[in-house]
C-alpha cells in the first residue's frame, strides 16, 4: 500500500493533475477570507469589464498631484478610433473646403486630424447621403468637442442660495493627477462583472467549489453503487448475477442523459436543489462503474487466496470485504474521478437547458454558464463571462483525466 | 454464417427489451412527480390566455394527453397503442402541432450534424492515438497532453469558445441557426451554401472533444498491444514493420468500437448540448426551448427519440463488431 502511494506519487500526470486540483481546491478555500461579501451580490451592473474601479467622487476628493505628462495626446488616442479618424477624413473630403487635409494618416496624425476637423466643422454645410450618415458627423463632433481644450474642467455642486443655483467647489486641470490608492472607495474586478452585475471572479471560486460538492456527491453515490452491483454480481454469481448484468447493460446502453432530463424535469423546480441534482446525477452514473468492478470481480474469484477463505468457512460479505475489495480498489478509485468529473459536466449539461439547481444563493459552474448564455454575453463582446467558466470545466476534467491516466500507468506497467 | 444468425438474432432481441424498458421508463419518471402534472403545468400555460374557452379547452387536451382519468396500467396501453399509431401527442407550446411533425423537422439536422461529426471525430482520434502511440518520443509527448486538454472541453464549452473566436471576434462565419434567416429550405445552391456555413462551427466542437476523447483511448490501447507477446514473435519472425502495425491497429480498433458504443450516449447528449449554444435547428434545441415552455409531451417525445437513436447505433455497431472480431463467431459456434 506503501509502495504503490510512493509509486503513485512518483507519476508525473497523476502529479500534474492532482496539484491542480489542490490548487482549485486551495482557491476556493482560500480567497472567501480575502474577499467581502457574498459572492452573488450584485455590486456592480450588466457586463462591466475587468479592471479596477474607483469611485468617480472620491478621485476629485483625493490630493491633486500635478504632473507634467502630455495628457491631450493620450486621451485623443484612448477616444478617436482609427475608423474615427478616417470619418473625419471623409468629412473633410465631401465639404470641399479649401483645408490641406490630403497626406494626413489616421494612424499617425490623428491629432492633426481632429485639430482640422475641430476647427472647420460646420453643422450648415449639408453633405449629400442619408440624414442618419450626416448625424454620424455631428455626433463625432460632439464627442471631441471637449478634447483638444486644455483648460479642464469645472466641478460644481448644487447651491439653492446662489443666483445661478450651483457653486464652483474645485477645478480639473488637465495635467491633474491622482494616486488611485488615495481614492478610498474602488473595488477590483478581476473578471468583471456578469449579467446580474456579479464579481465573476468570486462567484466563479464559490462556483468551483459548489460544482466540486456535486462532482464528490453524485460521485461517491455512483461509485457505491457501481461498487455494490459489481461486486454481488460478480462474486455471487448466477441468477443474481444475470439478472445484475442485463439491468446495467441496459442502462448503459439506455442514455443517461436522457433519464437525467426525465427525472430532473420531473422534480418541480422549486425542490430542485445543488444536492438534489447531485443526487440524480450519481443515481444515473453507476452503470459503468458496475461493470467494470464486476469483471474484475470475476478474474479475481477463483484466486487462490479466495478459495482458501471460503473453505475456512467465511461468509461471502467477509471474503468480499477482504480478499475482493483490496485488489479492486485501485480500479475503483479511478472510476470514483472520473464519475467526479462527468458528473461535473453532467451538471453543467442541465443547466445549460434549464434542468439544473434552481437557486438563487448559489452558483454552480453550469449555471453560471446558463445564465450568461442566457443574457447573450458572447454578443455583447463580454469574454469574462464564460471563457474563465469553460476553462474552469475544462481544468478540472483535465485534472482528474491527468491523474486517472497516471493512476493507470501506475497499475498497468505496460503503458509506461 | 450460422453462427451470425444466432448472433444477431439475440442482439435484436436484446435491444428490444431495452427498448420496452426505456419505454416503460419514458412513461413512469414523469408521472412519478409528486401532484397533479397537468394541473401544475396547465396552470404555467393557461395563465397567458385570456380566452376562457381556450384556457379550458387546453385544460382538457392536457388531461386527453396524460389521460389521468385512467387507472397506470391502462394509461400505459393507451401511451403504447399511441405510439404503435405514430401519435406522441401534441405539442403544449406549438398547440395544436403533433410532436411527431416538429421531430420530423428537427431529426435530420441533428442527424446530418451530429452522424458525420462524431464518426470522423473518432476516426481522426483513433488515428492520432495509433500514431503516437506508434511514434512515441517528441510528438507523443506533445501531442498526448494535447488530446488530453481539448477532451477535457465539453462540445458545449468547445461551441462556446468557437463560437465566440469565429463568429464574434473574427466575424467569419455565422453564430446561431442552421442557415441564413432570410432564406427558405429548399433544394439550391444558395441554401446549401449557407447551411454548409451554418454547419462548421457546431461540427468542428463536435468533432474536436471527439478526437481527444478517443485519442487517449487509442493511444493505451496501440501502447498495450504494441507489447504483446503477438508483436514481439512477429517481430522476431522477421515480419515487416508495417504489417506488425496493421495487426496492432486492428486488435487495438476492437475495444475502441465497444467504447464507441459505451459512450455514444454521452457523446449525445454533449452535442445536443452543443446544438442549443448555436440554437441549431435540431433536437437539442428542440429540447431546450421545450424544457423552457414546459411543453412535457414535446420533451418525452423527443427524449424517447434519442434513446431509439441511441439504441439502434449501438445495434448497428454490435453487428459490425460481429463482423470484425472473429471471436464472436467463434463463440457462437461452440
Amino acid at each position: 500500500m506503501k509502495h504503490r502511494l510512493r509509486t503513485t506519487f512518483q507519476n508525473t500526470n497523476f502529479v500534474v493533475g492532482f496539484s491542480i486540483l489542490v490548487l482549485l481546491l486551495l482557491l476556493t478555500f482560500v480567497t472567501p477570507l480575502f474577499m467581502q461579501g457574498s459572492p452573488l451580490d450584485m455590486v456592480g451592473t450588466l457586463f462591466n469589464k475587468p479592471g479596477n474601479y474607483v469611485n468617480r467622487m472620491g478621485v476629485i476628493d483625493a490630493p491633486k498631484y500635478p504632473m507634467s505628462i502630455e495628457v491631450a495626446s493620450i486621451r485623443l488616442g484612448a477616444a478617436v478610433s482609427n475608423d474615427e479618424a478616417k470619418q473625419m477624413l471623409e468629412w473633410l473630403e465631401k465639404s470641399e473646403l479649401d483645408v490641406e487635409w490630403k497626406g494626413l494618416d489616421p494612424e499617425k496624425d490623428r491629432a492633426a486630424i481632429v485639430e482640422l476637423f475641430l476647427a472647420n466643422y460646420d453643422d450648415s454645410i449639408r453633405l449629400p447621403g442619408t440624414s442618419a450618415y450626416r448625424k454620424g458627423f455631428t455626433r463625432l463632433y460632439n464627442k471631441v468637442q471637449n478634447l483638444l481644450s486644455a483648460d479642464g474642467y469645472v466641478v460644481h455642486v448644487a447651491d439653492p442660495d446662489s443666483e445661478s443655483g450651483y457653486r464652483e467647489v474645485g477645478k480639473i486641470e488637465s495635467r491633474d493627477f491622482t494616486n488611485v490608492k488615495d481614492v478610498p472607495a474602488r473595488r477590483f474586478f478581476l473578471l468583471g462583472t456578469d449579467n446580474f452585475g456579479r464579481d465573476v471572479f468570486h462567484e466563479l471560486i464559490s462556483a468551483i467549489g459548489n460544482s466540486l460538492m456535486v462532482g464528490l456527491i453524485a460521485g461517491s453515490i455512483a461509485t457505491t453503487i457501481g461498487l455494490l452491483i459489481g461486486l454481488t454480481s460478480g462474486y455471487v454469481g448466477g441468477w443474481l448475477d444475470n439478472f445484475l448484468t442485463f439491468v446495467t447493460n441496459m442502462f448503459t446502453v439506455i442514455p443517461s442523459f436522457v433519464i437525467l432530463i426525465l427525472l430532473s424535469y420531473s422534480i418541480s423546480s422549486s425542490s430542485r436543489s445543488i444536492v438534489v441534482v447531485a443526487f440524480v446525477i450519481g443515481l444515473t452514473a453507476w452503470p459503468w462503474t458496475a461493470r467494470s468492478v464486476r469483471s474484475q470481480t470475476l478474474t479475481l474469484k477463483n484466486r487462490d487466496h479466495v478459495n482458501i477463505s471460503r473453505l475456512s468457512g467465511f461468509g461471502t460479505v467477509r471474503i468480499i470485504v477482504t480478499d475482493i475489495l483490496p485488489y479492486v480498489l485501485s480500479y475503483v478509485v479511478m472510476a470514483y474521478i472520473l464519475q467526479i468529473s462527468s458528473a461535473i459536466l453532467a451538471e453543467a449539461q442541465l443547466s445549460m437547458l434549464g434542468l439544473g439547481p434552481s437557486t438563487t444563493t448559489h452558483a454552480t459552474l453550469g449555471l453560471m454558464l446558463s445564465w450568461s448564455m442566457q443574457f447573450q454575453a458572447p454578443l455583447s463582446g463580454a469574454w469574462w463571462a464564460f471563457i474563465p467558466v469553460v476553462l474552469s470545466i475544462a481544468l478540472i476534467s483535465f485534472s482528474m483525466n491527468l491523474m486517472n491516466t497516471g493512476l493507470d500507468q501506475v497499475f498497468n506497467p505496460t503503458l509506461r | 454464417m450460422k453462427g451470425y444468425t444466432r448472433y444477431f438474432r439475440n442482439r435484436i432481441l436484446w435491444y428490444l427489451l431495452t427498448f420496452a424498458v426505456a419505454l416503460v421508463l419514458n412513461f413512469v419518471l414523469p408521472r412519478l412527480m409528486p401532484g397533479n402534472p397537468v394541473a401544475s403545468i396547465a396552470a404555467g400555460v393557461t395563465e397567458s390566455l385570456t380566452d376562457s374557452k381556450a384556457a379550458a379547452e387546453m385544460m382538457e387536451e392536457y388531461t386527453r394527453a396524460f389521460g389521468l382519468d385512467k387507472s397506470l396500467p391502462e394509461q400505459f396501453l393507451v401511451f403504447i397503442g399511441n405510439l404503435l399509431k405514430g401519435d406522441l401527442g401534441v405539442s403544449f407550446r406549438r398547440y395544436p402541432t403533433p410532436v411527431v411533425q416538429i421531430l420530423k423537422e428537427s431529426v435530420p439536422w441533428t442527424i446530418a450534424l451530429q452522424l458525420p461529426a462524431i464518426l470522423t471525430g473518432w476516426m481522426l482520434g483513433n488515428l492520432l492515438g495509433a500514431v503516437a502511440a506508434y511514434r512515441r518520443g517528441v510528438f507523443d509527448r506533445a501531442i498526448f497532453p494535447a488530446f488530453l486538454f481539448v477532451g477535457a472541453f465539453p462540445s458545449f464549452g468547445l461551441a462556446i469558445i468557437l463560437l465566440f473566436v469565429f463568429g464574434i471576434m473574427l466575424r467569419v462565419l455565422p453564430t446561431s441557426g442552421g442557415y441564413g434567416f432570410d432564406l427558405i429550405p429548399g433544394f439550391n445552391l444558395q441554401f446549401i451554401a449557407s447551411a454548409v456555413r451554418h454547419y462548421q462551427l457546431p461540427f468542428w466542437s463536435i468533432v474536436l472533444n471527439t478526437i481527444g476523447g478517443q485519442a487517449i483511448g487509442m493511444r493505451s490501447m496501440s501502447i498495450y498491444e504494441l507489447n504483446a507477446d503477438y508483436v514481439k514473435y512477429s517481430r522476431f519472425l522477421g515480419i515487416r514493420d508495417r504489417r506488425i502495425v496493421g495487426y496492432v491497429f486492428r486488435n487495438a480498433m476492437l475495444p475502441q468500437v465497444t467504447g464507441l458504443a459505451l459512450s455514444l450516449g454521452t457523446m449525445v447528449g454533449g452535442a445536443l448540448v452543443a446544438e442549443t449554444i448555436f440554437s441549431y435547428p435540431g433536437i437539442g434545441s428542440t429540447i431546450l426551448s421545450s424544457i423552457k415552455a414546459q411543453d412535457y409531451p414535446m420533451i418525452s417525445g423527443a427524449t424517447l427519440f434519442i434513446t431509439v437513436g441511441v439504441l439502434l447505433a449501438n445495434l448497428v455497431i454490435e453487428i459490425l463488431y460481429g463482423f470484425i472480431d472473429p471471436r464472436i463467431k467463434a463463440n457462437q459456434q461452440e
